[in-house]
Formats: C-alpha cells, structure tokens, sequence
C-alpha cells in the first residue's frame, strides 16, 4: 500500500467528521445570520444586514460578556499566580506533581456540579447565615455579579495555574542566586527576573480563560439568577425559547469574531512583550 | 506562603467537600445535616429518570470517546511527518474546534442537522418502499454522538500528536533498519508507544462527554442527559437528591481522571528517554 493511500484512509473518517460536523454547521451560521426569521420562528431565506443591524438589542449581553470575561480573567491570575510561583519554586521535588494534580484535577470534573455547589454555598442557608452569626445580617450573595465572579474563578483557577506554574518551573534558578550575590533585594529580583520570565505562561493561562469565559453560560445561569447574563445566555434564548436562528446565528457570528479579534489583538501584543509562545498542554 | 496555597486548596475543594458531606444527610432538607444515611442513594438510584439519564450519557460518553480515540490516533499518526495543504487544512480544523466555545457548537449542529433532516426526510419518505413507515431523522443520540465525537477528534489528536513528538526517532529508524515493514514498525514500535496517550485520550473524552452540559443542551433533542437532568432539577429547587447525584458523578470523573493521569505519566516516562 503506498504511503498516499495509507495516509488518504487514516486521515478520511477524521476529515469527513470534521467537514459535516464543524465546517458545515459553522456555514450554516454565517449563512443564517443574513437571513430573515420565519413567522412561526426557525429561518427563511434571505439577504441581509438586518440581523446585525438589530445587534444592539442584546447590547446588554455583550457588555456584561466584556466586562465580567476580563475581570474574572484577571482575579483568577491575581489569585493564581502566587499559587503557581510557590508550587514552581518553594515546593520540594517530592511533592511538587501531586499538588499540582491536586489543582489542575477539578478542571476536568464537572462545571455543573461544580458551580451547583456555590448554589449551595452562597444562597441564605450557607455563608450568609454563618455571617449572620457574626453579627453581618441580611447579606445578599446568590444572583449578584459577586457570585458569577466567584463561580468563575473557581471554575476557572486550575487553567490559569498550570501554564503560570510550567513557565516558572523552567526558570533558571540559578539567575536568582546570581541577582542575590549581586546585592538584589528579593522583590527587586522578582519584578526584575521571575516575573518578565513568566510573562509567556501569563498569557497562556490569562488566554485560555479568557476564550471559555467569552463562551460561558451555565455559571451565569446558576449563579447570576437571570440578573448577570452573558451572551450564552442570550444565545440559549435566542435558539431555544424564541427560536429566532435567523438573529441568533448573527449574535452567535459575533460573537466568534469579537473572541478572534480580542484575542489576535492580545496575542501580538504578548509577542511583543515575552519572547515567542509556549506550547503548553492542560493535563 | 504556604498559608497562602492551604488556602486556595480549601477554596478548590471545599465546596466539593460540602456536596458530598450533605448528600448523606437523613433529613429532608438540602441544608441541614440531620444524621448520616445513605438514604438519598437510594432514592437517586431508583429513580427511573436519573437511571435513564445515567443510561444516556454513559452510552453517549463510551461511543463518542471510543470513536473519537480510534479516528484521533489514526488522523495524528498520518499527520505525523505529512507537510503542505492537508496539513494545514487539518491544522486549522482542529485549532477551530478547539478555540470555537461549545455553546456556538451547539447551536450550529442544531441549526445544521435540523435543516438538513427537513431537507433529507422527504427524500426518504419518497424512495422508502411502501407498506412500511419510513423512518424518520431526528436530533437525539445520535446528533449527540456525532457533535461530541467532532470536538473530542480534536482533542485526541492533540494528546496523540504530543506523545509522537515527544517519540524517540531512532527507535523507528532503528526498526526500519532492521528490515521491519512499515506495517511491522508501526505495530510493534509505534503503536505501543503511542497507546497509553491514545488510552489517556479516550479516558479524557469519555469524563468530558459524561459531563457535557452544553453542546448536549442543544442537541439532545427530547433525550436527557445526566447534567440535562441535574440542570433542571437544580432549576426547580435544591435537594439532597442533587447532591447524591452530584457526588456520584464526581467520583466517577475523578476516578477516570485518575487512571489516564497515571497511563500519561507511565506513558512518558517510558519513551521519555533516549
């Protein structure tokens, strides 16, 4: 058998799959999101701008998307990053892989349950009523953009651990020596040394975050109580109440185009600030 | 310092922790813990819905990460060593499938199969032969499959195309200069080099497909889930039900999660060095 054949039938049923179900359906998309909505909803054919021209309809949706996407990105860095120095730096070889199993695990384990859980925490029989014991009363936690932030970070934590922890476990722990015998205070060898050294993990993990955060719709869902919505939850309105795929497929349109650009627009800027990418993985 | 790590691994696993601990509850009540029993299992596991859904989304999970490990291996290994447009064009379909959130996946395979099986049923109905109803095409186990199976290519793929790139070279090159055919080389050489990442993918798959909510949301059809379950469970109010569902489902993803960690790790440390 010849090398072309082999390769043609080892790559046909991934490439069929990939055609039918990513290329067809994303086509499909864009081809609806120039249509009309038909009366009794779904899609009637057509060519025009109307879908997004009508955009600014679920303006709300995209500006709480751009707004709680970054924040929650930057909280997770904030509380991830001395996580990631101390298991890269301070934690002893031995122990090293199984803490770090133990932050990246819950990742991989299920977002519902896991957001369920600060259902269960923060509604009026969980923290609010321990605080109430303490005196701090009528304390309102579930439905607020506080609760989304937390189901975030929470959710989230583990993908920015990892690359932030890969990054500087590669430094070279022999340039911190050398700034210490040169007279170096430790914050002056830390902001001068690990933390340019671990700007291209930063921006992995502040990326991957920031993309599945553009997507999220269940932490909203369950922990914004309908008050703090994203444009996943538009999106589920649009497509399964409504049933208006013509505008639904124009929202869902852009927002892919908004990820791409933020996120083209941010991985020049990174290239300009570290030197080269990283190839990191998530197990 | 070290405070500061006990802190965010209370902050992971604690709510994790408090799931569990109150689905032994013997009260009625989601939030009060009045004594332990087991009692809330039982009534979670004889439940015809939650059996139904569990039934679907094992079923869902086996095929989808068995399809998409086997199709996976298969299109790394001949993208492996293969330069020009296939390459980019498969390049591109996986960094696609990857960076795309899966509520836009979602909706597209909705929208796409939806059209194309009013398009498609007619068409059957028309050159089925009388006498018998012609079947007819709809979203369910199927569509959830396909959908699930097409992101999971993906990551598969990945998985696979590290470990082959992380492959010692020689070890081929000194297989081929011993006379094996191709075909030898890659079963008694490549394959299982490659196998515990092929495993790991498929262990990897199946946690994801089992715990999908929303590409399953869309394209389910009137099929339910587990997480499509506990989703609207948790909808119409918070029970200790849930939470014996919820820890069920934790334990076997940890499980799962467990067992590929350790075929990765014995993976690379075995064709790790030269």
């Amino acid at each position: 058998m010849s090398r072309r054949i082999r390769n043609f039938l080892l790559l046909a049923p991934a490439g069929a799959w990939f055609l039918v179900m990513l290329v067809l359906p994303l086509a499909v998309v864009i081809i609806f999101s120039f249509g009309e909505r038909g009366p009794a909803g779904g899609y009637v054919p057509a060519f025009t701008l109307a879908q997004y021209a009508n955009l600014p309809a679920r303006w709300a949706a995209f500006r709480n998307t751009m707004m709680l996407a970054p924040t929650g990105t930057v909280a997770a860095l904030v509380i991830a990053y001395p996580l990631a120095y101390f298991l890269a730096v301070r934690v002893s070889a031995r122990w090293k892989m199984t803490l770090l199993v133990l932050v990246i695990v819950p990742f991989w384990t299920s977002i519902l349950i896991r957001s369920y859980a600060w259902i269960f925490l923060l509604g009026g029989r969980g923290i609010p009523a321990l605080l109430d014991l303490i005196g701090i009363s009528d304390l309102r936690l579930i439905n607020t953009p506080f609760a989304v932030l937390v189901g975030i970070v929470y959710g989230y934590l583990p993908l920015m651990v990892f690359p932030i922890y890969v990054s500087l476990d590669r430094l070279d722990k022999r340039l911190l020596e050398a700034a210490a015998d040169l007279g170096a205070r430790p914050w002056a060898a830390f902001v001068q040394i690990t933390l340019p050294m671990s700007i291209p993990g930063i921006a992995t993990g502040c990326m991957l975050v920031f993309i599945l955060l553009m997507g999220e719709y269940l932490i909203p869902a369950l922990l914004g109580g309908g008050k703090v919505f994203f444009v996943g939850n538009a999106l589920v309105d649009l497509f399964l109440q409504s049933r208006n795929w013509a505008f639904g497929s124009a929202v869902a349109a852009t927002l892919v185009i908004v990820m791409l650009v933020t996120v083209s627009i941010y991985m020049r800027l990174m290239a300009r600030l570290g030197n080269g990418r990283d190839d990191v993985s998530l197990m | 310092m070290r405070l500061y790590a006990a802190l965010v691994y209370l902050f992971l696993y604690i709510p994790i922790g408090v799931i569990a601990l109150f689905s032994f509850t013997a009260g009625r009540h989601a939030s009060q813990l009045q004594g332990l029993s087991v009692q809330w299992y039982g009534k979670a596991l004889h439940n015809p819905f939650v059996m139904d859904a569990l039934q679907t989304s094992l079923m869902v999970a086996l095929i989808s990460a068995t399809l998409a490990s086997t199709f996976g291996a298969m299109a790394a290994v001949a993208l492996q060593g293969l330069r020009g447009p296939v390459r980019v064009a498969f390049d591109g379909l996986i960094y696609i499938a990857v960076m795309i959130p899966g509520i836009v996946i979602g909706i597209a395979t909705l929208i796409a199969l939806v059209t194309l099986f009013a398009g498609l049923n007619p068409i059957i109905a028309a050159v089925w032969p009388a006498g018998s109803a012609p079947p007819q095409l709809g979203l369910g186990i199927g569509s959830l499959v396909a959908a699930h199976t097409m992101f999971l290519m993906a990551l598969c793929i990945i998985i696979v195309r590290a470990r082959l790139s992380g492959m010692d070279r020689s070890l081929t090159e000194a297989s081929s200069d011993l006379y094996a055919t191709p075909m030898g080389t890659f079963r008694q050489v490549t394959l299982p080099l490659i196998f515990p990442a092929i495993l790991a993918g498929f262990l990897l798959s199946f946690t994801f497909s089992f715990d999908d909510f929303i590409i399953a949301f869309f394209v389910a059809g009137s099929e339910t889930t587990l997480p499509i379950y506990v989703f609207s469970s948790i909808r119409r109010g918070v029970t200790p039900e849930i939470n014996a569902i919820g820890t069920m489902v934790l334990a076997v993803s940890l499980t799962v999660l467990m067992v590929a960690q350790f075929l990765l790790r014995r993976g690379a440390n075995k064709g790790g060095g030269a």
